[in-house]
Parts: C-alpha cells; structure tokens; sequence
C-alpha cells in the first residue's frame, strides 16, 4: 500500500518537474521559434501559443545580416567591452585575491575587510558621482569609461582569495630556493594553478559586461558607441520599424552564451554562485 | 691594486644602484603592496572618492558650472509622493521576490537532491539558462508573451479557461507581477544551485540517526535539512534583499519612458530619472544615500533577526 503512494509520488514530482523545466525554457524557446516570423505582426499581436508554420520564413535574418550595420556595431563594441573587462579584471583581481591569500603584511585584513565592504555598497549610489568624474576625465562615450569601474571587481578578488588560500604555499618556498622572483612565483607558477578559478571568473565578469545595462547606459552616448543591451532597448519603442534587429537580434545575443555554457557549464556555475565559497 | 677607469666605476655604481632597486621590489615585504596596488587605487579612486564625493553632493545643488550648497533641502525634497510610490513599489518587489526566491529553491533542492528524481543534470542545467540572458532580451521576450492582445500567450491561456484579457502592463498588481515574474525566472536556477552545494555538505549519518529514530521523511526536512541550510539561506536571503532594492532593469525594459502612475517606478529608477535624466544630480545623489540607509538598516536588523552578532557560529 505504502509503496504504491510512493510510486506515484515520484511520478507526480518527475512529471511536475518536466512542467517547472519546460515553463523555465519556454520563453527562450518561444523566442527562438518568433525570430522566424514577421517581426511587426509579433511586436503587434505579441507571442501565441499556436503557430502557423506557413509563417515560418528566414526574412528577420536576411535582413540583419545585410542590412543592419548598426546591429553589428553594437555587437562588436559589446565583444570589445566584454574582452577588455575580463581581461583586466582578471589579471588586477587575482593579483589583489593571490596577495591577500598568500602573503602576510601589515594592512592585509584591513584590505580584505575593505573588499567585503565593497561587496556591500550597491554601486547605484557611486553611479552619480562616478558619472561626474568620467564627465571631468573627458571618457564620456568611450570604452574606458564602461571598462573603469568594473577594472578590480570585489567579487572576483574575494574568489581569487578562496581559491589561493587552498594552493600549496610550499611551492613558493621551493621557487624562491631556485631564485626565482617573486613576480616570477605568481606569473609562472600560482597563476597556471589558478586557472580553474580564472575560467569561473573570465565568465562571470564577461557574462556581467555582456549583460551589463545601467552603467553603459549613462556612459554611452552615440549610437555607434552603443553595447547589444543599450542598443536593443533603443529599439523597443512602440512606433519602431527595426523590429526584425530586435528579435534576431536578441536570437545571437543570448545563443553564443547558451552555447558556451553547454561546454563549459562547470566553470559558469562556479562563476555565478561565488558567495557560495566558504569563507 | 689596480686603477679603475672612471667610467666603469660609475657604471657599477648604476648597477648597484639597480640591483638594490630591484632586490627593493622584489623583497617580500614590498611585493604583496605592489600586488594589492590595484585594489587600493581603484578603492581610493572609484570607492572611497565618490561615496564621500555623494554624500557631498546630496547637500548641494548641481547645475553645469554652479555649484552651490544648500544644506538638507535635498533630503527635504525627497519625502514626496512619488518617492514614497517608489519606496513602496520597491519594498513591495523586495518581499515578494525574496519569498520566491528562496521557499522555491529549497524546495526544488531538496527533490533535485533526493533519490526521487531521475535526469538531475538536465533539471539543474535548464534552470539554470535563464540566468545567461539580459534582463532586457528577456524582458522583451516578456512583454510579447504578456502583449495587450488577445493572442498574445498569457492572454491566450486566460481566455482559455476561462478568464478575461489583461492588459498586463497597464494595472498595478499585473506590473508588479511582470517584474517579479521576470527577476525570479532569471535567478530561480542560481538560487538552486547555492542551496544544492550546501545540501551536498550535510553529513550522511545524520539522515541515518534520523532514520533509526524512526523519523519521517518530513521531519527529516524540517529536522534535519532545514537547520542545515540556515546559513546559506541567510545569505541567499542578504543577496536577494541587497539586488532587490538595487532593482532597476526589471521595471525599464517594461516601461522604458516611465510607467503610467508610476506602477513600475522602482527607487533606483527614481534616482536614473532625477539624477541623470532630469540632470538633477544632488537631488540623485540624496536619493542614492537614502537607499543607502534603507539597504544598511535592513542588512543590520536581518544580522540581528539571524543571530549573527550571537557568539560561537553554528
């Protein structure tokens, strides 16, 4: 009796589980499947349930990858942010996160304090003042001034510090025997060891510039300065005419991600769920 | 001994030189400051200076080339009804994304963890795809299936069974529902993930005392695995709180030109709008600090609530 209830419990919660996925997916599904219909009709009537497969037709991207030039600005000033970020970011956090792991110095808990500090302050209430300071530097409507601020990222040195506080500390000592730097220890010994935790952070940082909406926002100016997010918002009116850029579009800003995470899904989860990291 | 020419001497003098500047940056002492010099810089320049630069602005009015300090008139400003609407949307948004975002993911955690369900990865990696995408590709995904029209896909479903067409974006209750909506699908599958590594932690016998006590499955939940996850749930909980009040896209990509009767007006939106918008930068600036406040006093009384402050961690 007792094992038949059991039986169709873990139907019940298999099958319910199918339905959570499914609702999950479908409006990146129910995006892919639209970006093949006529794009004014769908900003009108909107997504249906039903589909009509005559409909079906490859115009909205005919159309993006002949006509639209603006689209592919953006792209390429998103790529470029998003390279440069991680980039930077990467090499000053885990400069920042190895030092404060593996060194002993005067002021070392003070700075790492600071860096959770950090962590804390929601950066809208810097957005301001930082704003005002890319005005003076004359960075208004370039890179520098979305890449600056996010240049040594609190999260990504606080990881970086997890990360080394597990690595042998031994072989520093045995380096230093050898005579070599100490510059020389980091760059070509502990930086290799580091590359897991280098890989979680490239993607979060990259996945966060990519995405990343009000900063860029309030920097960029002009149209051919625009990153994918500032630029499609732009044409999310309701009196546009560019409704196929919109929706593929939107397609090939999300697809390159879905797809490089189904490689490298283990360093993307490790990247999103930093604070998980014991401390 | 022999005469050195002059030339060489100063030249190993220059070496010298050299080598004790380097054997200086190399030394052990030096070398963790060099390494931290990022950090202290960016912390100066892009932390330090512009929360002090903030908190100054918000007692000035700033006008392009006029400067002029104006005492609290700012802050006196802000206790305006649009500012409360915001305050209240935000709050409002805080409680009820938090809610979701953290009864779902224990509970989705717990099955995804259990002998019950079967495809575990598939689950866990399709929960996940949702947190890749832009609040604002998404958003518009949204608003398409949620349309005004009747053959839009909500819309389509309520008639279905039965209900009427909504005009979703132009009710308060159905805006406030689009964001939450759109904030808890993208972040559901983070949240999962968090608390499946700290399930993955708890110790396997304790399940087996329990079960030679004869525990049900449901008191080994509430038993067992709930005080278990007590402090990832803490944190979940801070970081939710924390985005929560920080939220501003949820409500743009909806409403980009602002909302009818501000039903979608969040604090930070009210801020973009004051402060960069309207060019009203101290007024902005008051605001930012406000919510400051608001985001320090609640992480205090939550630090409280969760008996952080308590000596001897759990």
């Amino acid at each position: 009796m007792e094992r038949k209830n059991s039986k169709s419990l873990k139907w019940i919660t298999n099958i319910s589980f199918f339905v959570i996925a499914f609702i999950t997916l479908f409006p990146i599904l129910s995006l892919l499947l639209s970006s093949f219909r006529p794009s004014t009709e769908l900003m009108r009537k909107g997504i249906s349930l039903t589909l009509d497969p005559s409909t079906l037709n490859l115009d909205n991207y005919t159309y993006i990858f002949t006509q639209a030039a603006d689209y592919w600005t953006w792209y390429g000033n998103s790529l470029a942010i998003s390279a440069i970020t991680i980039i930077l970011s990467l090499f000053f956090s885990s400069m920042v996160g190895y030092a404060l792991a593996l060194y002993d110095f005067k002021g070392k808990n003070l700075f790492f304090t600071l860096v959770l500090f950090i962590l804390m302050v929601p950066f809208e209430i810097l957005m301001l003042p930082l704003f005002q300071l890319m005005i003076k530097m004359q960075l208004i409507n370039t890179y520098a001034a979305v890449v600056i601020p996010a240049i040594v990222a609190p999260v990504a040195v606080f990881f970086f510090r997890q990360y080394c506080l597990g690595l042998p500390k031994e072989l520093m000592d045995a380096a230093r025997i050898d005579g070599s730097t100490e510059y020389g220890i980091f760059f070509k010994i502990m930086l290799p060891l580091m590359t897991p935790s280098l890989a979680a952070m490239a993607i979060l940082q990259g996945l966060h510039s990519w995405n990343n909406f009000l900063w860029p926002l309030i920097v960029l100016r002009s149209n051919d300065m625009f990153t994918l997010p500032i630029g499609l918002a732009t044409l999310l009116t309701p009196y546009g005419n560019n409704y196929d850029v919109l929706i593929a579009g939107s397609v090939m800003t999300i697809v390159p991600i879905i797809i490089l995470f189904i490689f490298f899904q283990r360093y993307f989860v490790a990247g999103l769920t930093v604070g998980g990291v014991k401390g | 001994m022999l005469p050195v020419p002059k030339s060489t001497k100063q030249e190993t003098i220059l070496i010298k030189g050299q080598n004790q500047f380097v054997k200086f940056l190399n030394s052990k002492k030096v070398v963790p400051y060099i390494f931290v010099l990022p950090f202290i810089l960016s912390f100066l320049i892009l932390s330090l200076y512009p929360s002090i630069q903030a908190i100054i602005m918000s007692f000035q009015s700033v006008l392009p080339g006029q400067v002029t300090f104006i005492g609290t008139d700012n802050y006196s400003r802000i206790f305006n009804p649009t500012f409360f609407k915001a305050l209240s949307n935000t709050t409002i948004y805080v409680i009820l994304t938090v809610s979701i975002l953290v009864a779902f993911p224990i509970i989705i955690a717990v099955l995804l963890d259990s002998k019950i369900v079967r495809f575990k990865t598939f689950f866990r990696s399709s929960l996940f795809v949702p947190a890749l995408t832009s609040t604002i590709v998404a958003g518009m995904v949204f608003r398409l299936l949620f349309g005004e029209s009747d053959s839009a896909a909500a819309n389509q479903f309520l008639n279905w069974i039965g209900l009427e067409s909504v005009e979703w974006r132009y009710n308060a209750w159905s805006g406030m529902f689009l964001m939450v909506l759109l904030c808890s699908w993208r972040w559901m599958g983070v949240n999962i993930l968090y608390f499946l590594a700290a399930l993955q932690n708890i110790p396997k016998e304790t399940y087996e005392a329990a079960d030679i006590d004869g525990a049900t499955a449901f008191q080994k939940f509430r038993y067992v695995t709930l005080p278990f996850l007590k402090p990832v749930t803490i944190f979940v909980t801070t970081i939710s709180i924390i985005a929560g009040f920080r939220m501003f896209e949820e409500s743009f990509v909806y409403w980009p030109a602002g909302s009818p009767g501000n039903i979608g007006l969040t604090v930070v939106g009210y801020l973009y709008q004051q402060g960069i918008q309207q060019n009203d930068m101290g007024f902005g600036a008051a605001i930012g600090v406000v919510l400051m406040l608001i985001i320090f006093v609640i992480s205090f009384i939550q630090l409280i609530l969760t008996g952080a402050f308590k000596r001897g961690d759990e």
